[in-house]
């Protein structure tokens, strides 16, 4: 029996912006009445290391989504979509910003950081694979700091919530100040995904 | 009314719905963001709210918050239960006036932490109760219902959410806040219930022991207790872990008998009810086995058959922390039910590691750089707790144990008879947390060697907060600023110096300076946080490569995430303008953006 509505992972780099889609989904859902759970990553991990947030929506049970069980993979970073892939299910949705972030492991010559092709194909094997370079899309918006909202509005095309109850949560979570670059990078993430 | 809350954010707000009036904490994750929320709104009620200097402190002052009549909570992550841990062993036997409550933060799984020590048995420990939280709406309603059992029982009461609670999302059912005064009336004297000299404590302590069938009597029906017999399998579950059950369970959909635990002492007559109505049961908890125990012990006594499943049959890890998928085919496994296998993803071991790093521009790296300079890379370098750890990757961290170890691990090291060059590290806040006696210690023992204090000017791994060398209150009020120099003065460095570790040649000549020292020298390298700079509206100059950039990868080493290198280096748009690297370039071919 299915015990979540709706499981999304959502991971990146620390600083990218994780929590913020996960809170104006939860506040989306507050407002629609639905009940919502999530897990996030504060501490040490958040200095530029692999960040990973659950969300569950219709949910009544832990905030943990359970490997193999995520609706949709959300990464905000290419690399971290594969690193975390074992927890989408088979035919869900990957959502994947293409813009690597390279890690220290990779600018001081450890390691070598993959093609998007090798990124993807495991991805491709067994889910949808949306891909877009959200961070150039959302320096189109005016702010390449709202990539993270970029991926929200192709994300809402997916999710359980009318989308004018997620836009007024985007509303009340950002300043005021950035309120239409916001809206803008949430129209044109949503754009990219064929409805 | 139904808010989104922050497991954390729940915890404070379940405080001040206590009416509690003062609330004293050391960050600490994941527990500090409980003081960083009262913090924000404090101004709007009558209550004290500060970030003390460490766990002691905070304890400490939250007894006397209770003893003078007030409700008050200390917070701190589990480890700082370490420290505060000689007050709150014989609290327990002295006891509160108002409510008392502590909250130890447990972090299963080392997310952020050194250890993954159980708060349950510190409870064990010192005959105190304690409720486990299972998410945010638990953690509201439990930390209410914590201040009247203390105050009913007179005993300290901890709290302990897990990482996956406090640092958990969900919608959650608020309350009423009261408004009015939250202090109490004042101390009132009672030295056989305030002195623990020999004569009250032996008394006392008989006193704690007695009162604990009591509590454990009073536990047994709150409303996190719930049992639901249906046959004879089972599975009892404490804590998040109840919720992991009953997910499987439903997933599963499997109708078989559940015992929920949220209060310990664990509720022996619902454990014995469930006992003696089953023949096999599945004991569910993270970390330590204090419900398998309590189980076995009620199961010799009621149902000596009974097949126990838990950590013990290694069927739930003892380490670490539980998961849905882990209890559910635990469960399955358990009911002869298929097994979900994890995904097996081929090709993820093309993902780089993405350990956290110091960010770019960050003072400590600097600092590091040049102390590698001065001291070589056969110098012992003892470490401490914070974001400098991170710097693991340019080998001056060669220990970290626990807040302040640094400095004394370093005194033994020389008096262990290792005469290699030694260099302490150790942050400003954990200095003033646990290092000044350390420092004290070393000058008074003669002990040669180097303390350099990485000064960042704000506690930053656990979310920037003020400290008493900031000058600023938990609340934002200005206050006396401790000078760390004087400080160390005072404790009986005998060669003090203050370096900016952006000019890498006075950095490199005042850790030699140290290094030559014939005695405790101690070397302050003061460089504010670069987050809270950018958050403060500094905006940062950058550089770049040049064309003169012959590939000799001497700035690479310097692991700064800004630097890239193909061939050649190239500086991304991480850079916030240090300057370091363009010192180390020998080419010179590092230079301002104009």
């Amino acid at each position: 029996m299915r015990t979540s509505n709706c499981d999304m992972v959502i991971v990146g780099v620390g600083g990218q912006g994780v929590i913020l889609i996960s809170e104006i989904i939860g506040r989306a859902a507050l407002k629609a009445g639905i009940p919502v759970r999530a897990a996030e990553t504060h501490g040490m991990a958040q200095r530029g290391g692999s960040v990973i947030n659950h969300t569950r929506l219709g949910c009544v049970y832990g905030p943990m989504v359970p490997e193999g069980g995520a609706d949709i993979l959300l990464a905000l970073e290419p690399a971290e979509a594969l690193r975390y892939g074992r927890y989408l299910s088979t035919g869900g949705v990957a959502l994947v910003n293409t813009t690597p972030v390279l890690p220290t492991t990779v600018t001081t010559g450890q390691f070598r950081y993959p093609d998007i092709e090798e990124i993807l194909a495991p991805l491709r094997g067994f889910a949808r694979v949306i891909a877009m370079n959200a961070t150039e899309i959302a320096e189109r918006a005016g702010n390449p700091q709202t990539a993270n909202i970029v991926m929200l509005g192709a994300m809402s095309r997916f999710m359980p919530v009318d989308e004018a109850l997620i836009l007024d949560a985007l509303r009340d979570s950002v300043p005021r100040k950035y309120i239409d670059v916001n809206m803008k990078a949430f129209e044109l993430g949503k754009a990219e995904v064929s409805g | 009314m139904r808010e989104y809350l922050l497991g954390n954010v729940a915890i404070a707000r379940g405080v001040l719905e206590a009416g509690a009036g003062l609330a004293a904490g050391y960050p600490g994750t994941p527990s500090s963001e409980i003081i960083d929320t009262l913090s924000g709104i404090a101004s709007g009620y009558d209550i004290h709210i500060e970030w003390s200097v460490n766990e002691k402190a905070a304890l400490e002052v939250a007894i006397g918050g209770s003893w003078a009549g007030t409700r008050s909570v200390a917070t701190m992550k589990h480890v700082g239960l370490n420290v505060a841990a000689d007050p709150f062993m014989t609290l327990a036997y002295l006891g509160v006036d108002a409510g008392l409550v502590i909250v130890s933060a447990d972090d299963p799984y080392c997310h952020s932490s050194q250890n993954e020590q159980d708060t349950r048995r510190y409870a064990q420990f010192a005959s105190v109760p304690c409720l486990d939280p299972a998410d945010p709406q638990e953690a509201l309603d439990m930390t209410i219902y914590a201040f009247d059992l203390s105050e009913r029982f007179s005993v300290p009461v901890l709290l302990r959410p897990t990482t996956r609670v406090s640092h958990a999302r969900s919608d959650v059912e608020t309350g009423r806040i009261p408004e009015g005064r939250r202090r109490g009336r004042g101390f009132i004297k009672d030295p056989a219930r305030r002195v623990s000299l020999p004569v009250n404590a032996r008394p006392l302590h008989r006193a704690l022991i007695d009162k604990q069938k009591d509590i454990e009597r009073a536990l047994e029906s709150a409303p996190w207790n719930r049992l639901l017999l249906k046959g004879d399998v089972g599975v009892i579950a404490s804590g998040i872990a109840g919720l992991y059950a009953e997910e499987a369970l439903a997933n599963l959909e499997a109708d078989i008998s559940l015992l929920r635990i949220g209060t310990y002492p664990a509720p022996s007559r619902k454990i014995e009810e469930f006992v003696k109505h089953t023949s096999k049961v599945m004991v569910v908890e993270e970390l330590e086995p204090v419900v398998e125990e309590t189980v076995e012990i009620v199961a010799r006594r009621c149902n000596p058959e009974l097949e126990i499943l838990g950590k013990r049959s290694g069927d739930i890890p003892r380490a670490g922390e539980l998961d849905p998928l882990t209890v559910r085919n635990a469960i399955a496994r358990m009911l002869g039910m298929s097994v979900t296998a994890p995904r097996e993803l081929p090709g993820t071991e093309i993902v780089p590691p993405r350990p956290p790093s110091l960010c770019p521009g960050c003072g400590h790296r600097a600092a590091y750089y040049a102390m590698r300079k001065a001291f070589g890379k056969d110098a012992i370098y003892t470490n401490d707790i914070g974001c400098y750890t991170i710097g693991i990757s340019m080998g001056t961290v060669d220990t970290c144990l626990c807040m302040g170890a640094s400095i004394t691990i370093g005194s033994g090291i020389r008096f262990g008879g290792d005469e290699r060059p030694i260099c302490c590290c150790i942050g400003d806040s954990t200095f003033l947390h646990a290092g000044m006696t350390g420092l004290l210690n070393a000058a008074y023992n003669k002990s040669r060697m180097t303390v350099a204090i990485l000064d960042n000017s704000t506690t930053a791994m656990t979310g920037h907060q003020p400290h008493p060398g900031t000058g600023v209150t938990a609340t934002g009020e200005e206050t006396v600023r401790i000078s760390l120099e004087e400080i160390a003065r005072a404790l009986g460095a005998g060669h003090v110096e203050c370096v900016d570790p952006y000019n890498l040649e006075e950095s490199i000549d005042a850790f030699t300076r140290a290094r030559d020292f014939p005695g405790l020298s101690v070397v302050i390298s003061k460089a504010p946080c670069r987050i809270l700079l950018r958050r403060k509206g500094e905006r940062f100059r950058r550089y770049r490569v040049t064309d003169e950039c012959v590939g000799c990868r001497q700035c690479v080493e310097f692991s700064c995430p800004a630097i890239e290198f193909d061939e050649r280096a190239f500086i991304n748009q991480l850079c916030t303008g240090c300057g370091v690297c363009a010192q180390i370039c020998p080419k010179g071919a590092i230079e301002v953006v104009k």
